[in-house]
């Protein structure tokens, strides 16, 4: 795959003109230029991921830090090797045989599932509104969906409490209303983590959605009207499936973090609400389990991968149809 | 003057007062706010005829055609096909296709799903429906393209799917969008006859929208020149290119020789025209003009003569100066500036090699042509 990039790219060079040193520094700068990001997810993400990983195969203890040390050169070349033989899976088996962990998994999940949906009905809408709009108002919608992230992402989710707590703004509108006449409970339930998921990663949603809106051709939808389509038919034949890339970016945009959230479980869930993003910040702070939590954050990332590649999968086919 | 007729001789309904018209547009205005797109048109359009509306951009020939499609409604008037008014009836329930400038081909969709998608729309059974499709790519001669997908297409190759996706309902009336707008000339030529033969074959209504008047002289029964909202002239090819009805469709088809200047009634339609500075135009073809009257005088290029001498027997002969000269292989242009000034295309074709009377930069030169070779345009 990389020997047909670089042939393709390098053919056009050859056509103009330039010495084979220069061709070669070119392609010396375009490597460089990839190498800085590799050289970063390498020391800020995979680094910390194999200590991560080489801390859930160790066992927890009162010490500092609060694990049996394991794989360290503490004891030489020799000492290091020896250590292959302490390994041991505990941690793992230990998060099987608790109920705890696998609900947890399976109800963020869930959780993550029913809110990228919710989020996907609400953004499309949106969406769509922005990019049927007049060009000139364009970038004016499009700057007020990213205008919340001028604010601290946590005093967003803590302003959600204030509305939906018994006595707060939304119950205070509804009883002086007449709509109700009891506050409804939503904070520290599911509803309120899907409102702050939904509320939270809604821009997430909209953002790949309107790209890919925005550059639909109008004269497709005209096109089959003209071919006997109805409206409402055209936009599920035509404007729908034209825009799966962009519904798959932003459905993955949102239910991969999702899964793993743990703010807003843990401010507008309360304790009866089970999340895995919850469940780990209890293993590690309250139960200083250094060892099980960072099974459990392995875990999170092996389930996370497969959407990962999904989105990647779908990137570079959108960027096929592009060509 | 002899009567300018269609290119098929045996097809002219216009000339018949008993030919019932197909598309008629009465009154049509359509306004965009302050803007005036088409102002108080009427046309009529008769049944299998090949009909172009010409004009440059922004003369609202496009709404027009938008017009008839379904996507935009009068601000005022009315069209009616075959009859029928359609105002209120929305673009999918028209019997009209249209074939759009950018193709519009669905990108998700094969070719052959593309051309059945209006099949689909009108619950046509699956088998009829493949046999249509495979009908049309035939006519297209795109059999081996039907499993691709548009971008997998050359951009000929997608005006051909697009044609046939817009013909395969086979409806009353195709709208053509600048058909040949995106392809190169030597296509575009070639396409331009397909189109006629495609049009015969089908025995369908067509319609049109072009900026290219070659285009339109090429392939269409008749000609409606549209400048600012409003029909400048409806007729045949012919009779746009020879008896021009305004200086406006003078100007805008081909190229021509303007001289303006008064009336001196004749006999007969005939008369002589003082353009000044001593020239004196005699014509033929001076039609209603009224004796004083302030006309102008339009003849082409080909139609005028280009000698070193004075020609012996010319009733109108003009002494100039060879100013430019073209050459472009199948014939010479000559600009020839007169005497007082102004300029005079005039075009021979290179017939022979080698021409017994060359004239080159600077020479004194006489342009001359017959009486019967221009028009006189009041308007």
């Amino acid at each position: 795959m990389s020997n047909a990039v670089t042939a393709v790219s390098a053919s056009p060079a050859a056509n103009d003109g330039k010495s084979v040193p220069a061709r070669l520094g070119e392609a010396f700068v375009g490597r460089l230029v990839i190498i800085i990001p590799y050289l970063w997810l390498l020391f800020f993400f995979l680094v910390p991921f194999i200590i991560v990983f080489k801390i859930s195969l160790s066992q927890t203890a009162i010490a500092m830090p609060p694990y049996t040390p394991v794989l360290d050169f503490r004891d030489g070349i020799s000492g290091f090797f020896a250590g292959f033989g302490e390994l041991n899976f505990d941690n793992y088996a230990w998060l099987t045989q608790d109920a705890l962990y696998v609900n947890a998994y399976v109800s963020s999940v869930i959780i993550a599932a029913i809110s990228t949906l919710l989020t996907l009905l609400v953004g499309y809408p949106i969406a769509y509104g922005m990019a049927r709009a007049p060009a000139a108002i364009r970038p004016t919608l499009l700057m007020l969906v990213i205008l919340p992230f001028w604010t601290s992402f946590l005093i967003r989710v803590y302003a959600w409490i204030g509305i939906l707590k018994p006595e707060g703004l939304l119950n205070q509108l509804l009883l002086s209303t007449g709509i109700i006449s009891q506050p409804l409970i939503i904070l520290n339930t599911y509803t309120a983590i899907f409102i702050g998921i939904v509320y939270s990663y809604l821009p997430f949603m909209v953002l790949p959605l309107y790209s890919a809106l925005e550059k639909m051709d109008h004269s497709l939808i005209e096109a089959a009207k003209d071919l006997g389509c109805p409206p409402t038919s055209a936009f599920w034949k035509i404007t729908f499936p034209l825009s799966l890339p962009g519904v798959i970016a932003g459905c993955l945009l949102v239910f991969i973090p999702a899964v793993g959230e743990f703010v807003i479980p843990d401010l507008l869930g309360g304790s009866q609400t089970l999340m895995i993003g919850k469940t780990l910040w209890n293993e590690f702070f309250a139960n200083r389990d250094w060892p099980v939590s960072s099974a459990v954050a392995v875990i999170l990332l092996l389930l996370l991968i497969v959407p990962i590649m999904l989105f990647q999968r779908a990137q570079a086919r959108a960027q096929e149809q592009d060509r | 003057m002899k009567s300018l007729g269609s290119i098929r001789r045996d097809f002219a309904p216009w000339n018949d007062p008993n030919a019932k018209p197909y598309i008629q547009f009465e009154n049509v205005t359509k306004r965009f706010g302050d803007f005036t797109a088409v102002n108080n048109l009427s046309l009529t359009i008769f049944e299998r005829e090949f009909f172009a509306l010409l004009g440059a951009s922004g003369c609202g020939k496009s709404t027009l055609l938008r017009m008839l499609a379904g996507f935009e409604e009068p601000s005022a008037g009315r069209i009616l096909l075959d009859g029928q008014d359609l105002r209120g009836i929305p673009p999918y329930r028209r019997p009209v296709n249209m074939m759009f400038q950018s193709y519009a081909l669905f990108p998700h969709m094969t070719v052959e799903n593309n051309i059945a998608f209006g099949l689909k729309q009108d619950g046509m059974a699956k088998s009829d429906i493949e046999k249509r499709v495979a009908e049309m790519l035939k006519l297209v001669k795109l059999e081996q393209f039907a499993k691709r997908k548009p971008h997998q297409l050359s951009g000929g190759q997608r005006q051909r799917v697009a044609l046939a996706r817009s013909v395969a309902k086979r409806p009353k009336v195709l709208l053509l969008d600048e058909p040949l707008g995106a392809l190169d000339k030597k296509l575009r030529e070639e396409t331009q006859f397909e189109l006629m033969d495609l049009q015969q074959e089908l025995g369908l209504t067509f319609v049109v929208v072009t900026h290219d008047q070659e285009e339109a002289m090429t392939m269409a029964d008749r000609i409606a020149i549209m400048d600012k909202g409003e029909v400048m002239q409806v007729a045949t090819p012919a009779e746009v290119y020879e008896a021009p009805g305004s200086r406006f469709v003078a100007g805008f088809v081909g190229n021509v020789n303007m001289f303006e200047g008064k009336v001196a009634r004749g006999e007969a339609g005939a008369a002589s025209i003082d353009a000044g500075n001593g020239i004196t135009i005699r014509t033929e073809n001076a039609g209603d003009a009224a004796a004083g009257a302030t006309v102008a005088f339009a003849i082409r290029p080909e139609k005028i003569k280009v000698s070193s001498k004075k020609p012996a027997d010319a009733v109108n002969a003009i002494e100039g100066e060879v100013y430019d000269i073209a050459y472009l292989g199948d014939m010479t242009v000559y600009h020839i500036k007169l005497d007082d000034g102004h300029v005079v295309r005039a075009s021979a074709m290179n017939a022979a090699r080698i021409t017994e009377d060359p004239l080159t930069w600077n020479d004194r030169a006489w342009v001359s042509f017959r009486p019967d070779a221009g028009v006189v345009l009041t308007r």
